[in-house]
Formats: structure tokens, sequence, C-alpha cells
């Protein structure tokens, strides 16, 4: 038996501590991408960031500098920034003492110590010769709560809705990548091949962690169309749509047998899985890769939003 | 709030400088050990506690910062006769408390016999008028309480105040034995301490035991420990327990009442709750029956209460019984139901709302303690020895405008153990409040309790919210 609020904390627990892993990976590829290029190409890299991470609005308005050490601190730590990576961080560590009694006490103390060492790293500005460490640690923290989780935790609907909550962000934030960077992956006469294309695309798979996988599985050769196949469709790659929603099924699956019962959560999740394992990339880009894209999106979130309400995450 | 430590019982060492009994075997091996390891020790241990978020809010300035209640790793020791003495003691105390609530909410005998005057009855907000007439599932009105004991002789114990309404500390109790066998196991298979670990089951057993009417009995009743949230300063212990107890941990938002029982909000659906464990205080209870304006609560607990749904542990209006108005006629009210004398005694109180009480305390200020009736965490009182010629007199003030609401204790010489220092061992103050668990099939006295101790040299003032720690409380097993 397990509270619907539970079972909101634990999601939500998961979703942020993925997501401050995720914000993490995509300041490194920032990073590197504006350290490759010249000073107002970085400053247009760093806004493409701020769109992705979703923070472009409210930093533009706030009339914000597109240089890097404004950009990564503002993003890691500014308490201006109500999603920054410290307040994601702290979030999650508030989830986790929520629920503190679905846990066990090695997914909370790694979610504690977590807290206590980003907060630690992140008490001062991060210069630029130390932001490779602190995305280190965040990066490293976020695996070490998932290895508790995935060591320590029983399989029961609690461990579910964590990784439902898991996989639900990291599927929403490698779209978010492909949504904002898709106009490089297209085939464009002016720039194929070019360095800069080059550069754009390892940028993205760098942004998801997939850029040595990538390489491996095409003995080193870069496309567009081959980058938006491996982020969209293959099932091998850990932060892959494809991936993340054979992983949701499962997991959603568990709980219907758990319960023995299926909700209309799973109703939609089952045809958004469909959906993706018709598709091929061809396809795609016939019909356009933006138009998927922005579908993914809403529907990743509706699916989010029917579990909250089929789960009774709140009244 | 200084003594003269000159008169106060230390527990460790003897007036001619010899080590008492009950901490020879201790005093052996901490004397093995080198101090520099000893003091690593005490840091790990601070580590150990933030790591595991064993932590307490404070309200008021930084609201929001979790701080550690400082541990101190000298333990402090009782032997097997001298607990047996309290336990029987304390067993008394806690019937007759029981046994008076009753009373006071059905036929007020011991109002009737003039042991007790109606005035503390009437206009006292902790006596429920919701409960008369009521007799909670298994006739048990407190089924946790804490009774804080001070220590002033050899065989002088004394009950500073009885926590019957939702006593805290017990997860200080446990997390302490914890730290101090993971930081000294060698030191436990030397000394033999009777164990304190089998409290969450016994609380589980204790609840159970107490289910109401509604409860279908197939299988094992369901239990859930209510708590205000995780703001509250000891939300650590209401998830520790509802961890321990394989229980769950809800939040008045998540329930409701539904088809006549109080049901908590699952991911599949609203299931009824058998017994309540609540952290929270009546107040906060039922927004229909106590306070109107409250966003906390479960609208109608009280109604299903009363008709049998649920079992509140403690049962609201517990209150009554250990209001400082009340306490300073426990003697009374223990021989009264258990036709015993006390076994433990009462510190000497004086209630100011009697007239030659209140002309006493007047005249006495300067070396009384004078406490608050409805007051607690050592807050609002007065310390007439540490206090100055203005503040006694602005006291007074208070005093003479409203004495009902006052009484006043000597000020006690409580003993001292000795806390590990940089210069060495150094005597400090403590107070001891062990746990008890009332059920039908018994009470259940844990062997130990939460040990408090003044950490400032020669203060008397041990609360966690006024500069003071805790210790590992032993009872030797041999």
């Amino acid at each position: 038996m397990m509270l619907g609020r539970s079972a909101w904390g634990v999601f939500w627990m998961s979703r942020y501590l993925e997501r401050a892993e995720n914000t993490a990976r995509m300041l490194d590829a920032g990073f590197r991408m504006a350290l490759t290029r010249g000073h107002s190409a970085a400053g247009d890299e760093w806004r493409s960031v701020m769109i992705t991470l979703g923070l472009d609005d409210d930093y533009a308005g706030k009339g914000g500098e597109y240089t890097g050490p404004v950009v990564t601190n503002y993003v890691l730590r500014s308490p201006e920034n109500p999603i920054s990576v410290l307040a994601m961080v702290e979030n999650a560590r508030t989830n986790a003492r929520m629920v503190r009694t679905a846990i066990t006490r090695e997914v909370w103390e790694a979610t504690n110590e977590s807290w206590m060492i980003i907060r630690d790293v992140l008490a001062r500005p991060v210069k630029e010769a130390d932001l490779g460490t602190v995305l280190d640690a965040i990066r490293r923290q976020s695996t070490l709560v998932r290895g508790a989780i995935e060591g320590t935790m029983l399989r029961n609907d609690i461990f579910n809705f964590a990784r439902i909550g898991c996989h639900i962000e990291r599927a929403d934030n490698t779209a978010r990548i492909l949504d904002v960077k898709y106009h490089v992956l297209l085939p464009s006469l002016a720039w194929v091949g070019s360095r800069l294309d080059n550069a754009q695309w390892e940028m993205v798979l760098r942004s998801v962690a997939g850029e040595r996988a990538f390489r491996w599985l095409n003995a080193g050769a870069l496309d567009p169309r081959g980058i938006a196949e491996f982020l969209i469709l293959d099932q091998r790659f850990p932060r892959s749509l494809a991936f993340c929603y054979n992983k949701l099924a499962s997991n959603m699956a568990s709980l219907a047998r758990a319960y023995e019962m299926e909700m209309p959560s799973h109703l939609l999740l089952r045809e958004a899985g469909q959906r993706l394992a018709k598709s091929d990339i061809g396809h795609i880009f016939e019909d356009g890769l933006h138009e998927f894209i922005t579908d993914f999106v809403t529907g990743n979130r509706r699916i989010a939003d029917a579990i909250a309400a089929d789960y009774r995450f709140s009244e | 709030m200084k003594s003269n430590s000159l008169s106060s019982f230390d527990e460790m060492i003897d007036e001619n400088g010899n080590v008492r009994p009950a901490y020879a075997g201790y005093r052996q091996w901490y004397d093995e050990q080198n101090p520099r390891w000893m003091g690593q020790q005490g840091k790990q241990a601070e580590s150990f506690f933030r790591r595991t978020g064993i932590t307490f809010n404070v309200y008021g300035e930084d609201a929001g910062q979790e701080r550690l209640i400082p541990f101190d790793m000298i333990p402090r020791i009782i032997t097997r006769d001298e607990w047996t003495k309290l336990s029987r003691g304390i067993e008394q105390r806690v019937r007759a408390i029981n046994a008076f609530l009753h009373d006071l909410y059905h036929k007020r005998e011991i109002i009737k016999a003039g042991k007790v005057p109606e005035r503390v009855l009437a206009g006292n907000a902790a006596y429920l008028p919701q409960m008369v007439g009521f007799t909670p599932p298994g006739g048990v009105y407190t089924h946790i309480v804490g009774i804080d004991l001070v220590r002033t002789g050899a065989d002088d114990f004394m009950v500073l105040e009885d926590n019957a309404r939702t006593p805290s500390g017990v997860s200080y109790m446990l997390e302490n034995r914890e730290t101090m066998m993971a930081m000294f196991p060698e030191l436990f298979s030397r000394v033999a301490v009777q164990p304190v670990s089998d409290y969450p089951r016994a609380l589980a057993r204790s609840l159970a035991a107490c289910a109401p009417p509604a409860c279908d009995g197939s299988g094992r009743p369901t239990v859930a420990v209510l708590t205000p949230g995780i703001y509250n300063s000891a939300y650590f212990e209401h998830a520790f327990l509802a961890d321990q107890m394989g229980a769950q941990l809800v939040e008045s938002s998540d329930l409701r009442v539904v088809d006549g029982r109080v049901c908590m909000r699952t991911t599949r659906g609203w299931k009824a709750i058998d017994v309540l464990y609540r952290r929270v205080d009546d107040d906060y209870l039922d927004p229909l029956s106590f306070n109107p304006d409250s966003m906390l609560g479960v609208a109608g607990i009280m109604d299903v209460y009363r008709a049998g749904g649920i079992t509140i542990a403690n049962a609201p209006g517990t209150g009554i019984a250990d209001d400082k108005a009340i306490y300073s006629f426990m003697p009374e009210i223990v021989e009264f139901y258990t036709g015993e004398k006390p076994i433990l005694k009462n510190v000497p109180t004086w209630r100011c709302a009697e007239k030659d009480s209140l002309a006493y305390v007047l005249d006495h200020l300067p070396e009384l303690v004078v406490k608050e009736v409805h007051g607690s965490g050592g807050y609002g009182m007065l310390i007439g020895p540490t206090s100055s010629k203005g503040e006694i007199a602005a006291f007074e003030k208070k005093l003479r405008a409203k004495p009902e609401n006052y009484i006043a204790q000597p000020t006690l010489s409580l003993s001292t153990v000795p806390i590990f220092t940089k210069a060495g061992l150094a005597p400090r103050h403590v107070d001891l409040r062990p746990f008890v668990l009332v059920s039908p099939n018994g009470i259940n006295i844990t062997p130990g309790g939460l040990t408090r101790v003044a950490l400032k040299k020669g203060s008397l003032v041990v609360n966690s919210s006024q500069g003071g720690g805790t210790k590992d409380s032993w009872v030797l097993a041999e």
C-alpha cells in the first residue's frame, strides 16, 4: 500500500535528479561548443542552451548576458533561477525527506549526501576553471542515487514510480535537445559536411552522453540523419526516446500487474509506444522532424499528467 | 541557571573520589582509550548524524534550518536495581494517570472526594468536553508516555514532568544507542547493557492491541503515523518511527472521512486507518471540533472516533493529565487510584492560585523556579537564582496579575554525569525521560530512555532548543 502523496514524492525526486544530471550534461556540451567557436557564435550557443533548458524567456527578460560564466552560474546556482541545479537537488532532497518511509536508508542517505555535496560546491560562484569538476560532481551524485535505488529498493510500486519519473524526465530532456537543435540535423545544401556541422552534431550527442556510443556504432562517422535515428529510435541507447518508452512500458506494466488494473494512462502510453515503434527515420524526416518532436513532447506531458491523476498523486 | 556543582550528586564519582559501581566497567574501558581517538570518534558521530538526516528544525530565526542535537558519547548509566525501582514507580504513576483520565471524563470521583479541586478543570483548554462519557478503545488514554525524571541524590529520583500528550525524543534514544554500538562495538561486549532496540516493535504491537471496534479483525490493524509535515521540528522522529513500524506516514492532507472511516489517499484509492498515532496537538486534529480556523486536521475525525471507527493515540484530551496545574496533585492522584503511596516523588510545588502559596512565592522569588502552567520547552519561566532584580520585578508583575497561571518550585540541584571535552571528562547536569507504552495487555517500559544534558558548565537547562544535548542511556543487565 502506498500513499498517493508518496508516489508523487518519489516520482518527482527522480525527475529532479534526472533533470539535474541532464542539465549538467547540457552545460558541459555548451561549454565545449563555446570554446571551439568565436565570441559572437558562442553567445548564440549559450542562448540555445538556455532555450533547451526552458530558461530563456525568463533570462532574456532579465537582460541576462550570454557568456559562459554568467549563464553557467545562472543555471547552476542563481537564487533568481527557481529551477537552478541547486534548487532541483534541494527539491529532490525535500521530496525524499517527505517520502522517507517509502525509500530505503541507502536511497535517503545518497540523496541527502548529494544535496550536501552539491550545496557545498555551489556555495560560491563557479569559476570557469572549476566548471568541469562541478559538473562531474553533479553527474556523479545523480548516478549514486540511481545506483542506490537500483541496488536496494524492493521492486514494488514505489520503485516503479521512481523509475517512471526518471524516464518521463529523460525522454522530455532528450526531446527538448532535438527540438532546439532539429535544424542542424536537417539536410542543408550549404552546410553539409562543414566543420561547423560536425561540431554541432557532436554537441547534440555530447549533451545526451551519446558521442562515444554513436562513434563506436558508426565507425567514427557522423551524419545528421543517423544521429536523429540514434536519439529517437535506437533501443540500445539509454537516453533515446524509444529506450525511455520501453522502460516506461515495462514499469507501467508492473504497476498494472500489481494493482490488477489498467488505467487511462496505460492506454495513452501504449498508443505513444506504438507510434514510436512504427516510426522509421525516413518517415519522420518526410513528415517533419520538428512536428514529430513537438508532438512527442506534448504527448509525454499528457502521459505524466494522466499517471498523476490515475494514481492520485494529489486530490 | 547555575548551580553549585559541589552540592550536586555526581553519578560517576562518589564523594571520596571513587568510581561508583554503575560506572565501574565503563570507566575501566574508558581509561584504556586514547583521548585523541575518542575525540575523532565524536566528530565522526556528528557527520553520521548529518548524513542520516537526524536533525531537528528550529522555529523562528533561520526558519527551516535543520540543526543537530549535540550528542555526547559518554553514556549515562543506571544499575539494574536502580532501574527496577524506577520502573515500578513509573508504572504506578502511568496507571494512575490513565485511571485519572477515565475518571475525569466520566464520574469525576476524585473531584467529588475533594482530592483535586474542580477549578483546575474549569476553563482549562486541555480538558475536552468532546471526550466526556467516551471510553477510548481498550480503555487506554495514554498509549505513549514520557516521564521526565531528575535525580538529586543516590536514592532520590523525582518526577519533574509527565508528558502524556505526544512525548518526543524516542528516536534519539534509539539512534544514540545505534551510534554508540557503531562507534564502540567492543565496549558492548565488555559491559552488558539492556537493549532498547525493541521499542518500535513494542510500539507497533501496543498500538495494534488498541484497534477500534470498526477494525474488521482480518489481518493486522492498519496503523498510520500522523505528522504535521517535513517542517515540523520532530519530523525526523515521525518518519523514523513510521519506518521502523512499517506504518504509513501521513499528513492531514492525505486523510478524509469516507463512509464513516478515516481513510488515507493511496495510489489505489481510499483505505481505512484503524489506529492513528498522531504527532499533532489536539487543536489541529479536527477543524470541526476544535479549531475552525485551522487548515490542518481531518474534518469529522472526532465523530468517527466517538463512533468507534478509529483509535487515536494518544487520546484527545490527555493533556489535562500533564498540565502543570495538575502536576502538584499527582501524589494524591496516585494514591487515590492505586491505594498505594507514590513510589516516585514529586518536586515540591507551590500553586500560586492558592493565597498562602502565592505569598510564600512572592517572598522567595530569587531562589525559586516559576513556571507557566501551560508553558513548555523551558520558555516563559523565571529562574530566580540567575535572574537580575529587574527581571524578577518584571516577572513579579505578571505573577501578581494572574497568579493562577503559575506554579513555583525550588531550584533543584540536578545530578551530573560527565561529558567528553577536550580537557577530559567534565560533569554536567542531566535529566532522564524514559518511554512508556500502555496497552490493554499491560505496560511496557524500555530500559533506559533519553538523557538530556546541559552542555554549558553549571547550566541546569537541558532543553535541546536551548543548548542541551543528549547521551546514550544505559541500564545495566547485571
